[in-house]
């Protein structure tokens, strides 16, 4: 049945449906669940700008927290000074990432494996010291962004809150629609040539290098709107929250979900969420430093075990085993 | 003795090694031959726990070739040179020699055997001090087999010794293995695509084709079989 | 110019302990093909366990070598407990390219969490082993502290042991014979596991050494060590990653090139510094000052 709907118009019905489902969602929950929702929402951005970049073209990205950190910059800027929509503040943040993400991708695409991972982390630790640095960044304390009151006419229920779940989201899914569109386009089918051999897909013709610089160009643009969305959900940029913790956290969502897995972003942003909850759960009670320090180790140890007992993160898993009953129930 | 029973090696799919079973007498030489793929190297690299056997056995005396790693095998005296000029370019000759022995700690035979390997070739005493990359193919192939003797192995697995070098220096080679198998008691398990120096130099052989073992017997009788010749040695 | 010298003298003792990261990153690289990014978080645990030393016995001595003692353990563990398994499951595709990465990745956020939970996240001081303040010849103040003098001399003086260990050992040979033909190795009865491991706690002990000798010039704090790492990473590229001469080489280079841009350019910009250089670096000379060309390949 389904298989008659075509393919692009499957995926706008499945991204309305879970509009609808958030927007259903927001008006159950309480306000702090709606806050976490919009975190997940730039989580699944963030984490889908490293799927793109891993899961399809095989690179290691240390430094998409430094990107996000031009993003969110770039969006607050305009913003800031030249009192620009908000929803145009996106843009410029997917093209000032975007555009810091082609020069960086011109290297990464001469790159190996660990030598890009060594540089983007370089360029991690960085950045922020940069924007520490000039005080049209607003230095340390970093300059205010945030999604601005809720229209008059939504009413007094609609929270601030609710309004910042509500523009996280609708970017988010359509962030997720533009991801699967370019996983299905052409492009996305050179990406997992070049990824699954180099050598053959040059052979057929494939321009590597540039299909390279491309990946981590779009990629980047993901990074940036994630940054910006990140950046409203704390209602300010500023250095420290772009942190190295950032690049490693998002890579983290992205090997638990599954490198390879657009949905699996999803799995890996609630892990995000979920992992400061369990931290703060079993740190109840300990002393201070375990509850600032637990979270990293938590962090860490699921990267670990992730690598070591399920190399394709959680999405694989699953399907693996959907395949496994599938296989059961027929035979 | 050498005793090869029942044994299989599979590289995922592939069977590369199908139930092969022979006995190679200390002291003798045995050439392993066939067509390219037939799976001689295997076969050679399962005897030394470079890949993993299926099922069968393989043991040297009352060793269980198939239970040691590959590090352990050469204390056991068994050394293998492998396919394709196995020297390590980034050392120096003399180190790649001196590799060989490793394991043997401060013997001071370590120096007897040295020289030996030395006489037995020359060329590379005249190099010690270069980088293996530096040599060229024949004495890379030289310098393999030095470093394989410095061990002082009793059994040695070649893995076609000639590949890729000018006759005069196969020659050259065959002779060298055949004089020291006679001097030293050594055992020699040969894989050649080269089968008529192989056969000149072997008492036994066996001919592999996609794994089994087709045909064995004396070299003497394979080498002269034309039928048998035309079938799997192709001249 | 008088500025300009000092200014050099004062990345000499920086750009030491570069190489000596340097070192540990290209010991482990060359032996098993991946960076150690953990290497950070090796560092900073055993900088913590010597200064704990330190509190005990009061011993700056005692502590060093407890410290480098330690790191040499937790490097080899490292290996026994995460490197060898994962490099047991030999896939292909995006997953088994990354997993070194992202395994090592996961253990400096496992070693730098606990390490906060044993210590807490507040900036501690570690002990030189001699004064750091400036030396005066003749009226003139040199920026170069006896403890400088001292760190130049150790790491020389490590350098120089590796360099006899690897060149003149059968230990060494050992080890550059399972890195560069691991196959030819083990047929030559070389315990190329074993081997592996030792170079991992080689590479343990001297991030430990590293880190000892950097934080009395810095802080030391969970994740002090993280530009460290960076900037040792920059240097073993800068010498392309499998020379340890290359590594030394690239140390003392940026050092002197970190100093320069501090004096010039200020703190803010010697991070990017490191990032700029090894882009250029590696886009420019991508083998590394001494590498031998198409050496670089992961
Ligand atoms: N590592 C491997 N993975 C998969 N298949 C392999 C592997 N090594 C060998 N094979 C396959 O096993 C079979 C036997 O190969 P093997 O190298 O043993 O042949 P061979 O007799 O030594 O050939 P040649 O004379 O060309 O050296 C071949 O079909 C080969 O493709
Ligand atoms: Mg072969």
């Amino acid at each position: 049945m389904l298989k008659l709907i075509p393919r692009p118009l499957r995926t706008l019905i499945v991204i309305a449906l879970l509009a609808v489902v958030f927007i259903l969602l927001a008006d159950r929950v309480d306000e702090y669940r709606v806050y976490q929702g919009a975190t997940i929402a730039a989580y699944v951005v963030a984490i889908i700008s490293i799927v793109l970049l891993t899961g399809y073209s095989g690179q290691v990205s240390l430094g998409h927290g430094a990107l996000m950190a031009v993003g969110g910059y770039s969006a607050a800027l305009v913003v800031q000074n030249l009192h620009w929509p908000l929803w145009i503040s996106f843009f410029v943040a997917v093209l000032g990432a975007a555009a810091v993400g082609a020069i960086l991708g011109i290297a990464a695409a001469r790159l190996s494996g660990p030598y890009l991972a060594g540089t983007t982390l370089a360029f991690a630790v960085g950045l922020p010291s940069i924007a520490n640095r000039f005080t049209a960044l607003g230095g340390e304390q970093g300059i205010g962004y945030d999604v601005g009151l809720p229209p008059a006419r939504f009413g007094d229920s609609f929270t601030q809150y609710k309004w910042l779940f509500w523009i996280c989201a609708a970017a988010t899914l359509v962030a997720v629609g533009v991801a699967i569109h370019i996983s299905r386009s052409r492009y996305g089918r050179i990406w997992r040539a070049v990824r699954a051999d180099e050598t053959a897909a040059a052979l057929a013709g494939i321009n590597v290098a540039r299909s390279k610089v491309l990946v981590f160009t779009i990629s980047a643009g993901f990074a940036g709107l994630a940054g910006a969305l990140f950046s409203t959900t704390v209602f300010l940029v500023a250095p420290a929250s772009f942190s190295l913790g950032l690049s490693f956290l998002i890579l983290t969502g992205a090997v638990i979900g599954g490198v390879r897995s657009i949905y699996g972003a999803i799995i890996g942003a609630f892990v995000l969420i979920i992992i400061p909850i369990i931290a703060e759960t079993l740190s109840s009670g300990a002393s201070e430093s375990v509850a600032t320090n637990l979270p990293a180790v938590i962090t860490g140890a699921l990267l670990v075990l992730t690598v070591l007992l399920s190399p394709g993160g959680t999405a694989a898993t699953f399907e693996h085993l959907t395949k496994a009953i599938r296989g059961k129930v027929r035979h | 003795m050498l005793r090869i029973d029942s044994l299989t090696t599979d590289h995922g799919q592939v069977r590369a090694v199908d139930h092969v079973s022979f006995d190679v007498e200390v002291g003798s030489c045995t050439a392993v031959i066939g067509a390219n793929g037939a799976g001689k190297s295997s076969l050679l690299r399962t005897l030394s726990g470079l890949v993993k056997s299926s099922s069968g056995s393989a043991h040297w005396g009352d060793i269980d070739l198939l239970k040691l790693p590959t590090s352990e095998i050469v204390r056991h005296g068994v050394a293998h040179v492998p396919e394709g000029r196995s020297v390590i370019a980034e050392l120096s000759v003399e180190e790649n020699l001196t590799l060989g022995a490793l394991w043997r700690g401060k013997d001071p035979d370590v120096a007897v055997t040295k020289s030996e390997v030395l006489d037995l070739f020359p060329r590379l005493g005249e190099r010690l001090k270069q980088g293996a990359d530096s040599l060229s193919g024949g004495e890379r192939q030289m310098l393999a087999i030095g470093r394989a003797l410095m061990a002082r192995p009793k059994l040695l697995l070649l893995d076609e010794p000639s590949l890729g070098l000018a006759p005069i220096v196969i020659e050259q080679i065959f002779h060298t293995i055949d004089t020291m198998r006679k001097a030293t008691g050594l055992t020699v398990v040969l894989v050649e695509q080269n089968a008529v120096s192989a056969l000149g130099i072997a008492n036994h052989a066996i001919v592999l084709s996609l794994g089994k073992i087709v045909v064995s017997g004396s070299a003497s009788d394979i080498a002269s079989d034309e039928s048998l010749r035309h079938a799997y040695l192709g001249y | 110019m008088q500025q300009f010298i000092d200014t050099l003298i004062l990345g000499v003792s920086f750009g030491a302990i570069y190489a000596l990261m340097a070192l540990a990153l290209i010991l482990v690289w060359r032996s098993t093909r991946v960076v150690n990014f953990a290497q950070a978080g090796q560092a900073v645990l055993s900088t913590y366990i010597g200064l704990e030393i330190h509190r005990l016995t009061s011993s700056y001595w005692i502590a060093l070598i407890v410290a480098v003692i330690a790191g040499g353990i937790v490097g080899g563990l490292v290996d026994l407990l995460m490197v060898r398994p994962l490099s047991r499951h030999s896939g292909t595709g995006p997953e088994a390219a990354v997993a070194p990465v992202i395994g090592t990745l996961g253990l400096l956020a496992i070693v730098q969490g606990v390490v906060g939970i044993f210590w807490g996240g507040e900036f501690r001081k570690y002990p030189a082993a001699f004064s750091t303040d400036a030396i005066s010849i003749g009226g003139s103040r040199i920026p170069f502290s006896p403890f400088d003098i001292f760190i130049v001399a150790i790491v020389l003086a490590v350098m120089v042991a590796f360099g006899f260990i690897f060149q003149r050992t059968g230990l060494g040979l050992a080890m550059r014979a399972a890195a560069f033909g691991s196959e030819v190795a083990q047929l030559a009865g070389v315990r190329t596991g074993r081997v592996r491991t030792v170079g991992w706690s080689f590479a343990g002990s001297a991030g430990a050494l590293a880190g000892v000798l950097i934080t009395p010039n810095v802080f030391l704090a969970p994740n002090s060590l993280d530009l460290l790492l960076v900037f040792g990473f920059t240097a073993a590229v800068i010498g392309g990653l499998e020379s340890m001469v290359g590594g030394a080489l690239g140390g003392l280079a940026l050092g002197l090139g970190l100093a320069i841009v501090l004096q010039y350019l200020g703190s803010s910009f010697t991070f990017m510094a490191a990032f700029v250089v090894l882009i250029v670096v590696l886009l420019v000379r991508p083998q590394g000052l001494l590498g031998k060309k198409g050496a670089r390949r992961a």
